[in-house]
């Protein structure tokens, strides 16, 4: 049960990015959650609301995207996505992957009152 | 009133990696080579360390680093060795963050050839958190089951070891090795695995010599 402590660290660039740009209010945000972030959704949403109160954000919508694991072999190039976490190739059998998307954890976009 | 929408692109987790990276760079120039221990609670991290600090002793010099939500008891383990131990007590947090390990640096003594992190018991949590680490060790034990690599795929994903423990109770338990091994595998091809009993002393000369060989390799870059 990170995500307070994930949500306390969104605060924080929230905070910054509505201040450089001498916004009043936040009323949305938008993350990207990684099917392999170590995060789970559902917990994020209600650090969130809890964490909101008071703050500049304390009206802001929360939309998350969840990002599936996606991952491109090495040997024979196939792109495609392993929810299921395992790291072989569905075309030539290589475990020889890489990683294109299902880690991230990332603020990707607010909407500010300025 | 004005209604914009910004894009930011920043990683939740960027402040914590750019630590991270400061602390693995500065130990790694000193020669130390930083290991972060994680497993679930009682799986035998402390137990291992003890061994591994048996098996170190005298040609190597290290120190520990105990993360736990209560209590000194680890470190004092440690210590008890005649090993250099700081704890860290979280009051609750699930996990340590690389600050953390970064408001202890100048305690740490620049002769140190292996420093050690023991995480805070959980398979969850700490896999999100780089503390500075040249090399992350995920624990499972036998008594754990064989299906939480599955089921914890983050640690596994993670990690450039797994360390099975308690393997004394292999005749025991239905644990099936292979099954484990296998599905780690699966999701980290490239994890190195090592199986040990700390009761009986196996398995932990092997993972000491990959420890010392893998600081030989950072000795020879830096050099």
């Amino acid at each position: 049960m990170h995500e307070l402590s994930i949500v306390g660290s969104l605060f924080e660039i929230m905070e910054e990015k509505a201040r450089e740009k001498g916004a009043k209010r936040i009323t949305f945000v938008k993350l990207q959650v990684g099917k392999l972030s170590g995060v789970v959704p559902e917990f994020l949403v209600t650090a969130f609301d809890v964490y909101k109160k008071n703050t500049i954000a304390e009206e802001a919508g929360l939309e998350i995207e969840e990002v599936p694991l996606k991952v491109r072999c090495k040997t024979c190039g196939k792109t495609m996505i392993r929810d299921d976490f395992v790291f072989l190739c569905l075309g030539c059998g290589s475990q020889d992957l890489d990683t294109l998307t299902g880690t991230e954890l990332f603020l990707e976009k607010m909407e500010l009152e300025i | 009133m004005e209604k914009k929408e910004i894009l930011v692109l920043e990683d939740l987790l960027g402040s914590n990696k750019k630590i991270a990276s400061e602390i693995r760079s500065k130990l790694t120039q000193k020669g130390i080579l930083t290991i972060n221990f994680m497993s679930s609670p009682g799986a035998g991290k402390t137990t291992l360390l003890e061994r591994i600090a048996e098996h170190m002793k005298p040609d190597h010099k290290m120190a520990v680093i105990e993360g736990d939500i209560e209590t000194e008891r680890d470190a004092e383990r440690i210590r008890a060795k005649g090993i250099l131990a700081w704890q860290i007590i979280t009051g609750g947090a699930c996990h340590l963050e690389a600050r953390m390990i970064g408001k202890l640096f100048s305690e740490i003594p620049p002769d140190l050839d292996f420093l050690f992190i023991e995480n805070v018991g959980n398979l969850v949590c700490p896999a999100s958190y780089d503390l500075g680490e040249n090399i992350r060790c995920v624990l499972l034990s036998v008594p754990e089951g064989d299906d939480k690599p599955k089921k914890y795929p983050k640690a596994f994903f993670t990690s450039d070891c797994l360390i099975l423990t308690k393997s004394d109770l292999l005749p025991l338990l239905p644990f099936d090795s292979a099954r484990a091994q296998k599905e780690a595998s699966e999701i980290n091809p490239k994890l190195k695995i090592f199986v040990t009993s700390s009761l009986k002393n196996e398995g932990i000369e092997e993972l000491v010599a990959f420890f010392i060989a893998t600081r030989q390799q950072l000795l020879n870059q830096n050099a």
